[in-house]
This record gives structure tokens, C-alpha cells and sequence, in this order.
């Protein structure tokens, strides 16, 4: 049996449960999630076109708790997660499990025409904006995002109004903290308008001595026109936690559109990035590190759509793997009819560290036009034995040299930064991560993994 | 050919529509059907179908055990839906699958042999006659389901080289075809091996014996001539130790309003130090400009490097065929053995292609270089699919993968699907793509020298092409050549 079936007789049994608890914009999708879900059936498992070396069904097959009574943490949030940038002032939120809650720097705080709140309380101060972009990003019948539609009570809405351009960068938080195996369904909706400017940083975390937990995370960017957005991705989390993540974007005329996923310590994680250029002359960057080690799997999978002209694209994704950790990198570039004069261009490298590790890679391209300008490539191999070889001839110890050529492999990812103290920050926790140590929060006491 | 150019830059001038026309419908010299009795069983598909036609080639009753598994096993499948490709759905009991020219008792010599059949072969340059002996090149000629003749036997034989046709060898080497047949493509291996398994009426055996050097190409051409069948051949090539032998294939067919089905099996055995070269020009009657008829060529080809630095490499140009579907693929199972993949795909009108190749790395110091250059036009669609796998026992293996895109018109569509899986940490697996449009700055450029725009395309894609054709042996690299430039003539105005 697909685990699929769980998750619709959960709803099907509880329906009214899951709908009094969340706003009407969300209540309004879940029929039409329902019928994809019914038509596709089942969830991708292991060698299903595009999920070659990731089961979604197993991730979502163990049976986690879903909180649809939204049972309240009794935790002084603010207090207990401090997770901080050195040097970076950030306006923080906080997601615990699939609940928001703001901290002092977004109260009171925020800029005119900014908005960070939970979709509960959009619901009542800006409905239209809820109801007029949420659901509304998703490209493709995606079972997961259905998944995730279907079930989804509460979520987080960033929304720039017009013009605003906002300096300061909006941090998201999640965090996993719970004494039982547990699912969370979290929800962003980000929407910078016409002329807006933002940054938003998301960090994954799992409370040391929680369960096994599943995230099942789905956020839409709607990215208007003339407008730029960065988003940057970082996960320290356990072996014991999954994460099933889809990142869906839809990109106006003049847009410019940054993405930087940054996978350091998981258990199994598959990240989406569905990326739909809808209006002329936009620019999109999208990036991806993974280091693996233990028995992490790592899969990110990316689909870009050049639906039209003047679109430049780059995609560079980066793998380092050691002991038995897996990994797959899918993407694909789609350069569709009369999208003329389209520049696309994705690599892919990777490093293999240890016999037990392993990569699968399958970049790809669809060009159904001829003024186009697109290329990939794709390489897997090993440290250069005449740099280590050379590195040690100069005194440095093997596995220091080891280590600092792999950062260095690693340093053009972490370069598509634009934030400057959250590129040193990255650079300092990608260094602490080849040291084999976690990086941890000085000024934070709640232990994170 | 000269008078067709003419023609064409004629029109040119006039009307670019016009001249689009002119060519794809004019190009295609392969498309006359010959008027020769053939004998051609009921359309259908069934056990006794299978059984009659291993009667009429009378086969041993293990040949007709082997189709038969292959047959049950082929009705527990669907066909594969995942290539790239549009394609309908094929009705398998709409096909006659036997048809043989109508022979009296076999010929002795080329004398006996039907002279419409000569001609026939004569037409597509293949050089069945004796006295063309001098072109230096053993032929086996596989008119719909049988192979008519195999020219140059004995000088082979002298050497203990085997070429014959497969129905031959059944006969007169059992031993050798049971060891051999299926051990590389298992009828399980997919939904066409399998049918192919269960019908297969012909095809060419080769078998090189120790540490003989082939002296001749060998070739086979294949020719569908009757209407409503479909062709299902089957190769098998057995280099042993230390030898080598280059093979070349070509194949066409008349112009046919309808879809015909060409579900072919090549088997390649390469025992230590022994080398393969396997090359194909392809072309098939592809369908006219609005994508009517056309052969659907849904071919399993593999070859197993089983020796210790045993060497294959596949060579293929493809022009023909409404569909093709192949993936010529190596299994390296020898220590340091070596596999090569060459090919350049053209398709144009409605033509579609998802073709590539699979390198399957299983033993250390196994190398491969697969170089693939697609060119698409008109309304066609172009996709490389291919497969490298290193398994955790191949140690230092290598490969270098490069797949390239040439687009001629806004119409049509290449995509490159490559699947890259390592488990060994000291292997070194590269890839690379790129799509593009000849560039309007090289046009300009040869504009400038005074040379039209038609043919300036004609000079970029022949060396954009080179890289592969430099790998033909010299006889078909003139033929793919020509090919190309009648093909893509026309497709830029």
C-alpha cells in the first residue's frame, strides 16, 4: 500500500478539525489538493522518473503525529532561540515545529509596507493578499505540494508592498522540538511587488533529544515585477530528521531571483526548486552545497522554466560526500517555445571521499526553441592528489590539507552570497563542519543539532 | 545531385516555403518498393505464430524453447512509456511478422539469385555482385526477414572467421549460438528485446576466431521492402582473444503511408584483447514532411567487453526513422576494458529520436568516451539519454561525456537527459552539454567568401559532425557525409 492513503483517511477522518483551525484562504484549496492527490495516487518512490535515488513514500511512511488540534508549546520561544548571524542584524521569527512565532524584532519593528506574520493573522489584516497568491505559485501537480496544501493550517506570509525596499535581511527559524515521532507541515508564502527588495534567510534546526521528525515544507516566492529576492537556506539538523522541501517561484518581467541551499547535517532530505520565469529580461541564480557524511541523503532536484525571452540563468550545485552518505542531483532547464534569447547555463561537481559514498546525477536540458544559449556539466571524482600531495610537501599534515581543499571546493557556492556577514557565517560553519564539529550558538542555550 | 542543387537554389531565390518542399519531399532515393513474390504470413501474433515461423526456417527444438519463453515473457509486459518520444500506440497483432522473398531451392550462386533482387541492392549501392569483390568488403543482405546473401564466405573462412546469416549458424554452429545468444541481451532485458526474442526471423553471426584480424569490413544491409510486416533481426558478434573485426550496418525502406516496426537485437561478445568496431548509418525511411509513415526503430544493441582490455566502440549516424529508440551500450567487465560511443543524430520534419548509450563500469581501469551531436530542425524533437554507472568494483575507471545540440529552426526541440550514478570514490566521470544555433556570425563570415547561406550550414554542421564521422570507416564516412548534407538541405532558409 502507497502511505499516501494515511494521510488522506487523516484528513478525510478529521477534516472539520483541520479546517477550524485555519483561515479560509487554505480551507478554500484543499478540495481541488484532495483531487490531485486522488488522481496521482501515490506518492514518487525509488526509481519513479526524476526520484531515482529518493522515496518520498518512505520519508512519509513512518506514523508521525500531525498536531491538526494546533496544541500550543508552552515555551518562552523568544527566549530559548537565539539563533543569530555575528554582524548581521536580522528581523527573526521563529518556526517551532509548524507554529510561528515572532520575536521582539518583528514587533513594532517592521518598515511601512513590510509585513512578516503568521497566515492566521493575514487572514484578518490583509485577506486579499492571502487569498490572491497563496497555492497560487505551484507549477506542476507536484503529490507532495498537494500533500502539503491538503494539510496545511497556518503558515508564514512575508509581503513587500510596492517599491519597498527592505535593507535588513527576515530570518526564519525552524525548529523541531518534540517528544514524539512528529510531522510538520510548514507553509511560507513569500511576495515581494513590483519594485521590492528583500532578503530571507530560513535555517533548519532539531532540538537535541527529539524524535524522529518529518518536515514537510512547501514555500512559494512570487517574485513581481522589477523586483529582487534572495533566499538562503541553511540545514543543521539530525540523522533523525527527514525534510521534504519544495521551493516554488514564479519570477515577473525584470525580476531577479537568488537561491542558495546549503545542506550541512540531515538525516534524509530532498529539496524541490521549481522556478518559473514568466516575464522577459529576468536574471536567477541558484545554488546548492552539500556535505555529507554518516548515512545522510542529500537529493536536490532542480526545474527551471524559461517561459520567456532575455532570461539568464545560472545553477551551480556542489556535493562533498564521506563515509556512507548518498546523494542525487537532478536538474533540468526547460527553455520553452518562442522563449527567444535565453542564456541557461548549470554545474554540477561533486566529491567523492570514501568507497561508501555515493552519487547520482542527471542533469538535464529540454530547448524547444533555437536562440538559445544553454549548457551543463556535470563531473564526479576525488580530491586532486597533486595539490594534496603538494600541500603536504609544504608541511601541511594530510588531513588538514584534505580539509582545506575541500573547503576551497566548496567556496564558490558559499560565494553566491550576497549578504556579507552570512557569507562568513557560511564559511565559518562549512570550515566547523569539515573539522567534524557543529557549529553551535554562542549566545543561544537550547542545544541545537 | 548536382541537378537537385541546382533546383534547389533555384527556388531558393523564389520562395524559401517552396524550397523546404521541394527537398524534404524530393531527398529520400531509398523509397522505391520492388515488385518480387514474397511470401508473407497472416497478421498476428500467438504461440503458433512463433512456432511457424521456427518451422520455416527449421530450427532445433531449443531455438523454438527460447522463443517461446520469450514470447510467454513478452505477454506479461507493456510497452515502455518514458523515452521522450510521442509515439502511438503500436497494435502488435496489425503485423505480419514473417515475410521472405519467394526462393526456389536456395541459390548456389549469384546467377540463381532473383535478378529484381540484384537490382534492388544494386540501387542501394550495396555491392552484392562478384565482380565487386575488389571493393574489398564482405556483405550479408537481410531483405525482410531472411538474409539473401552473404557475399565473400570462403576468403573468411579460410581464416576461420564465421559470417553467415543467423539462420546459418543455428544450422551449422549450434554450440556457438546457444553459448552466445542472449547472454548479453536477455529476452527479460525489455518489451522489445523480448518480442524480438520470440519472432526474430534473421540476421547476420559473426564469429572471430583467436587472434584473427578480420581483412575485410563486414557489413550487412537491411532492407523492408513488404508492406504490413515488420522487421525483427537479430546480430550476434563473438570476437575471441586477441582478434578484431570492424562491422558496419545500413539499413532503408520504401515510402509508406503507414508506420512500420523494426525491433532489432545486436549482441556483441569481447573477449580479452579483442576489438570491436560497430558502425551504423541509419536510414530508414523517416516519413514524409508532415510526419506521415515512417519506420518506428525501436533497437536493443549491447556489447559485453568481457575480457581483460577488450575494446568496443559503436559508431552511429542516424538520419532515417519516424522514431528511433536506441541505446547502444557497453558492459565493461574486463579489467581495463575500453568502450566508445560516436554518434550524431540528425532528425528534421516530425522525425523524433531518443537515443544514447549506457557505459556500465564493472571492473577496474574501465574507460569510456561517449561523444554525441544532435541536430534538430523543423518540427522534430532530439534527446541524447544515456547511462554511466560505476559500480563500488571499478576502480580509476574513467569517462568523458560530451553531448552537444545544434539547432537549425524555432520549431523543434533537443533535450539531453544524461544519468550519471558513481559508488567509487576513485573514479573521474565528466560531463558536458551545451545547446545552440549555428552561430549568425560564422554565416556572416562564409557569406562574406561569397558562400550562400545553404551551404555555408552544410560546411558548420559537416564540422560540427566531424568529430564523429572522423570515426566511419572510410567507405560509409563518404556515405554518412553525403547523407548529412541531402538530409539538412533545405531545413535553413
Amino acid at each position: 500500500m502507497n502511505d499516501l492513503d494515511q494521510y488522506i483517511d487523516l484528513f478525510s477522518a478529521n477534516r472539520s478539525t483541520v479546517e477550524e483551525h485555519s483561515p479560509a484562504a487554505l480551507n478554500a484549496l484543499r478540495d481541488h489538493a484532495l483531487a490531485t492527490l486522488q488522481q496521482l495516487g501515490r506518492l514518487p518512490e525509488k526509481g519513479d522518473e526524476g526520484y531515482e535515488k529518493t522515496s518520498v513514500n518512505d520519508m512519509f511512511a513512518p506514523d508521525y503525529g500531525v498536531n491538526i488540534n494546533r496544541m500550543p508549546l508552552p515555551v518562552d520561544v523568544a527566549a530559548s532561540f537565539r539563533c543569530g548571524v555575528p554582524n548581521l542584524s536580522t528581523l527573526l521569527g521563529v518556526v517551532v515545529n509548524d507554529r510561528f512565532v515572532p520575536t521582539a524584532t518583528l514587533k513594532g519593528n517592521l518598515p511601512e509596507g513590510v509585513t512578516v506574520c503568521s497566515f492566521s493573522e493575514a487572514a484578518e489584516k490583509m485577506p486579499d493578499i492571502l487569498q490572491r497568491y497563496y497555492g497560487k505559485v505551484m507549477n506542476t501537480p507536484n503529490a507532495h505540494c498537494a500533500l502539503n496544501t491538503l494539510l496545511a493550517q497556518d503558515g508564514v506570509l512575508i509581503h513587500l508592498a510596492e517599491g519597498v525596499r527592505l535593507d535588513k535581511a527576515i530570518q526564519i527559524v525552524d525548529i523541531f522540538k518534540s517528544s514524539f515521532p512528529l510531522m510538520a507541515v510548514r507553509r511560507m508564502l513569500v511576495v515581494a511587488e513590483a519594485g521590492a527588495k528583500v532578503a530571507v534567510l530560513k535555517c533548519d534546526h532539531t532540538q537535541a533529544g527529539s524524535e524522529k521528525c518529518l518536515a514537510s515544507e512547501v514555500v512559494e516566492i512570487h517574485v513581481g515585477r522589477n523586483a529582487e529576492v534572495e533566499w538562503y537556506d541553511i540545514e543543521e539538523s539530525d540523522a533523525s530528521t527527514s525534510r521534504m522541501h519544495n521551493l516554488c517561484v514564479c519570477q515577473q518581467e525584470g525580476s531577479q531571483f537568488t537561491a542558495c541551499a546549503s545542506t550541512l547535517t540531515n538525516g534524509t532530505t530532498r529539496n524541490e526548486f521549481d522556478v518559473k520565469i514568466e516575464g522577459d529580461h529576468t536574471h536567477t541564480r541558484l545554488s546548492g552545497m552539500a556535505i555529507g557524511s554518516d548515512t545522510q541523503h542529500i537529493d536536490n532536484a532542480s526545474n527551471l522554466r524559461h517561459l520567456a525571452c532575455h532570461g539568464h540563468s545560472d545553477q551551480l550545485f556542489k556535493y562533498v560526500l564521506d563515509d556512507n552518505a548518498t546523494a542525487a542531483f537532478g536538474g533540468s532547464i526547460e527553455v520553452a517555445h518562442g522563449a527567444r534569447f535565453v542564456e541557461a547555463f548549470q554545474t554540477n561537481r561533486n566529491i567523492l571521499a570514501s568507497r561508501g559514498a555515493r552519487m547520482h546525477t542527471k542533469p538535464q536540458l529540454l530547448i524547444y526553441n533555437d536562440d538559445v544559449k544553454c549548457s551543463h556539466g556535470a563531473t564526479t571524482g576525488q580530491l586532486d592528489a597533486k595539490a594534496l600531495f603538494y600541500m603536504q610537501t609544504r608541511g601541511i599534515p594530510a588531513a588538514e590539507a584534505r580539509r582545506m581543499l575541500m573547503q576551497a571546493f566548496m567556496v564558490d557556492v558559499v560565494d553566491t552570497i550576497a549578504l556579507e556577514p552570512l557569507r562568513d557565517r557560511l564559511r565559518h560553519l562549512v570550515d566547523r563542519r569539515f573539522a567534524g564539529e557543529r557549529a553551535g550558538c554562542r549566545e543561544c542555550g537550547s542545544d541545537c543539532r | 545531385m548536382n541537378q537537385d542543387n541546382d533546383k534547389i537554389r533555384n527556388s531558393a531565390e523564389t520562395d524559401e516555403a517552396a524550397l523546404i518542399n521541394e527537398v524534404t519531399e524530393g531527398d529520400y532515393k531509398y523509397g522505391f518498393v520492388t515488385d518480387i513474390d514474397t511470401e508473407i504470413i497472416p497478421v498476428g501474433l500467438n504461440e503458433d505464430v512463433v512456432r511457424l515461423i521456427s518451422k520455416k526456417k527449421g530450427e532445433p527444438e531449443w531455438m523454438l524453447d527460447f522463443r517461446l519463453k520469450a514470447f510467454r515473457y513478452w505477454q506479461t509486459l507493456t510497452p515502455p512509456k518514458w523515452a521522450h518520444l510521442n509515439m502511438p500506440d503500436i497494435d502488435f497483432q496489425a503485423i505480419s511478422y514473417y515475410a521472405a522473398p519467394v526462393k526456389k531451392e536456395g541459390p548456389k550462386s549469384l546467377d540463381e539469385v532473383d535478378p529484381e533482387l540484384i537490382k534492388t541492392f544494386d540501387k542501394l549501392g550495396i555491392p552484392l555482385q562478384e565482380q565487386k569483390q575488389l571493393t574489398g568488403m564482405a556483405v550479408d543482405a537481410v531483405m525482410d526477414s531472411v538474409s539473401v546473401k552473404t557475399t565473400h564466405k570462403e576468403a573468411l573462412a579460410e581464416k576461420g572467421i564465421i559470417f553467415c546469416s543467423i539462420s546459418e549458424a543455428v544450422r551449422d554452429y549450434p554450440d556457438l549460438v546457444k553459448k552466445y545468444l542472449g547472454s548479453v541481451v536477455s529476452y527479460k532485458d525489455n518489451f522489445y528485446a523480448a518480442l524480438n526474442s520470440a519472432v526474430f526471423s534473421d540476421g547476420s553471426f559473426v564469429y572471430i576466431p583467436k587472434g584473427v584480424r578480420c581483412p575485410m569490413e563486414l557489413s550487412t544491409y537491411f532492407r523492408i521492402n513488404a508492406s504490413g510486416t515488420g522487421q525483427f533481426e537479430r546480430t550476434l558478434i563473438v570476437a575471441d582473444d586477441d582478434s578484431y573485426v570492424s562491422y558496419l550496418e545500413g539499413c532503408t525502406a520504401p515510402m509508406r503511408d503507414e508506420n512500420q516496426l523494426h525491433a532489432a537485437i545486436v549482441e556483441i561478445v569481447v573477449e580479452d584483447r579483442a576489438e570491436v568496431k560497430y558502425s551504423t548509418v541509419q536510414n530508414w525511411y523517416a516519413g514524409d514532411k508532415d510526419g506521415r509513415g515512417g519506420i518506428y526503430n525501436l533497437v536493443t544493441k549491447r556489447g559485453l567487453c568481457r575480457g581483460d582490455y577488450s575494446k568496443l566502440s559503436w559508431t552511429q549516424v542516424e538520419t532515417g526513422s519516424a522514431i528511433t529508440w536506441k541505446y547502444p551500450s557497453c558492459v565493461l567487465a574486463g579489467r581495463g576494458a575500453t568502450g566508445e560511443f560516436y554518434s550524431v543524430a540528425v532528425t528534421r520534419n516530425h522525425q523524433q529520436a531518443d537515443t544514447g548509450t549506457k557505459m556500465i563500469h564493472l571492473a577496474p581501469d574501465t574507460r569510456s568516451t561517449i561523444v554525441s551531436k544532435g541536430i534538430s530542425a523543423g518540427f522534430s524533437e532530439n534527446s541524447y539519454r544515456g547511462l554511466v554507472k560505476i559500480t563500488p568494483a571499478a576502480d580509476g575507471a574513467r569517462n568523458y561525456t560530451q553531448c552537444d545540440s545544434l539547432l537549425l529552426g524555432s520549431n523543434c526541440g533537443a533535450h539531453t537527459f544524461p544519468y550519471v550514478d558513481v559508488m567509487n570514490p576513485t573514479a573521474v566521470v565528466e560531463h558536458e552539454a551545451t545547446t545552440s544555433k549555428i552561430s549568425e556570425d560564422q554565416i556572416f563570415y562564409c557569406n562574406q567568401r561569397g558562400i550562400s547561406t545553404e551551404e555555408a550550414v552544410g560546411l558548420i554542421v559537416n564540422g560540427y559532425a566531424k568529430e564523429v564521422m572522423n570515426k566511419l570507416p572510410m567507405e560509409f564516412a563518404v556515405e554518412a557525409q553525403r547523407l548529412l548534407a541531402i538530409t539538412l538541405e533545405g531545413s535553413v532558409g
